[in-house]
């Protein structure tokens, strides 16, 4: 097994109003991460400690074997970053940008900058001051992935974009991943384009780890049963369940550690099972922050 | 109190008609039982009126319910829904049990006796 590019154990930071709780996670090369939430989780902290941007007040973060904080000069060679409030230069061009960047990282790949500027349709004598925020988004995407760094870190890349802009960044991350010693760790709250890329899921509510595992493992613990109920039968809350709403002689029960045992245990109450069906990340989403509130606030 | 699916690639309407429809053949809802009003299940399943108002047109156009103009809608009257619609689910399965067994070539007569050896699998199995 090769080394993981991010592991982070034990990790603590508090603030006065929020605190990161024991954060751990490893992610191995050659996979995409996505690092979902909702608002507030604890998302950006998280990336804001794996780059050195922010100090854990405990607990061990490696990124491409560098501790971090304390190797972040040595590690951001090999790291390409970006998320939301990185400023261009207004005054200045796409292709200035690019230039300066070339001057500084030697693996810059100029052809593949070129087809980037192409794909994402951005015009490279443009000012960045007269660019949309699609456009700014995609520039900063380019000058990252143009260097071919080992690993991107990317806070929100698609927030803001339109369907077509965030296809196209969606479609330029997966290709990334054709190099097998590449990794990829993005955070977002479209649900939609976590379950589309990524190979890890890791969930976040309140500055605390939910899960993080492989995406398909998780996707299918999850199930929603659709059940019938003689009258006066009540069904029983059973390990793996985490909600049922019962109305007259139909029950919805959603399942986040299914087995097919769940189902007949149910059928032995008298239940017939309607259906059994998947769920998508967002309904998993909203479903576990629900979940995870009322066993904190229990 | 209906629950949409979202990885249920079948459009919202059809989802409502149907759980609508399991409600009245189970017999939680009776005949002339009221219906919520369009806006208070799209209120309740985030869904936009007119995808609610298409499925109780629809749900009218075969009879399951009336909508009265000004009094909402309600169950139809007509003796025995609940059975009918019961009967129409078992129809559709059979519909499909038929087509599957012509695609692979399985004579009726050969479909009568799994079906009666499936049948009597599931009694002995209720007895036990």
């Amino acid at each position: 097994m090769m080394d993981p590019v991010i592991r982070m154990e034990g990790v603590r930071k508090k603030y006065r109003y929020f605190a990161l709780d024991n954060i751990a996670l490893e992610l191995q090369p050659g996979q995409i991460m996505g690092l979902i939430g909702p608002n507030g989780a604890g998302k950006s902290t998280t990336i804001r400690i794996l780059m050195g941007l922010v100090h854990q007040d405990q607990g061990d973060v490696r990124v491409l074997g560098y501790r971090m904080p304390a190797e972040q000069i040595a590690a951001k060679w090999e790291i390409g970053f970006a998320s939301e409030d990185m400023r261009l230069y207004g005054a200045m061009t796409v292709r200035w940008h690019m230039d300066f960047i070339r001057s500084i990282y030697p693996r810059w790949d100029e052809k593949y900058a070129q087809l980037l500027l192409k794909r994402f349709g951005l015009n490279p004598e443009q000012r960045i001051k007269g660019l949309s925020h699609g456009q700014r988004v995609k520039s900063t995407l380019l000058l990252v992935l143009a260097r071919c760094p080992r690993l991107l870190v990317l806070d929100e890349p698609t927030t803001g974009l339109d369907p077509v802009a965030r296809h196209e960044i969606l479609r330029e991350l997966s290709a990334v991943m054709k190099d097998e010693g590449r990794s990829i760790l993005f955070s977002s709250h479209n649900t939609h384009d976590v379950e589309q890329i990524s190979d890890q899921i890791t969930f976040i509510d309140r500055g605390r780890i939910i899960d993080s595992m492989d995406k398909e493992a998780y996707l299918d613990r999850w199930r929603r049963l659709r059940l019938e109920v003689p009258l006066g039968v009540e069904l029983p809350a059973l390990p793996g369940i985490i909600d049922i709403r019962q109305d007259g002689r139909l029950a919805v029960a959603t399942a986040n550690e299914f087995v097919p045992d769940l189902a007949n245990a149910y059928e032995n109450t008298g239940a017939r099972i309607q259906s059994i069906e998947n769920m998508t990340l967002e309904e998993i989403f909203v479903a576990n922050v629900e979940h995870s509130r009322e066993e904190v606030g229990a | 109190m209906l629950v949409i699916s979202q990885s249920d690639k079948r459009p919202i309407y059809l989802q409502i008609m149907e759980q609508i429809k399991r409600r009245i053949a189970v017999g939680d809802w009776a005949e002339g039982h009221p219906l919520p009003s369009i806006r208070q299940l799209a209120v309740d399943l985030q869904v936009s009126v007119i995808t609610v108002k298409r499925a109780y047109l629809e749900l009218e156009r075969e009879g399951v319910i009336i909508t009265q103009q000004g009094k909402g809608s309600r169950v139809t009257a007509t003796a025995g829904i609940g059975l009918k619609l019961q009967h129409e689910e078992l129809q559709k399965h059979l519909e499909q049990v038929a087509r599957l067994s012509m695609l692979l070539g399985v004579k009726p007569r050969e479909l009568e006796s799994r079906l009666r050896e499936v049948s009597d699998n599931i009694t002995a199995k209720e007895k036990s």
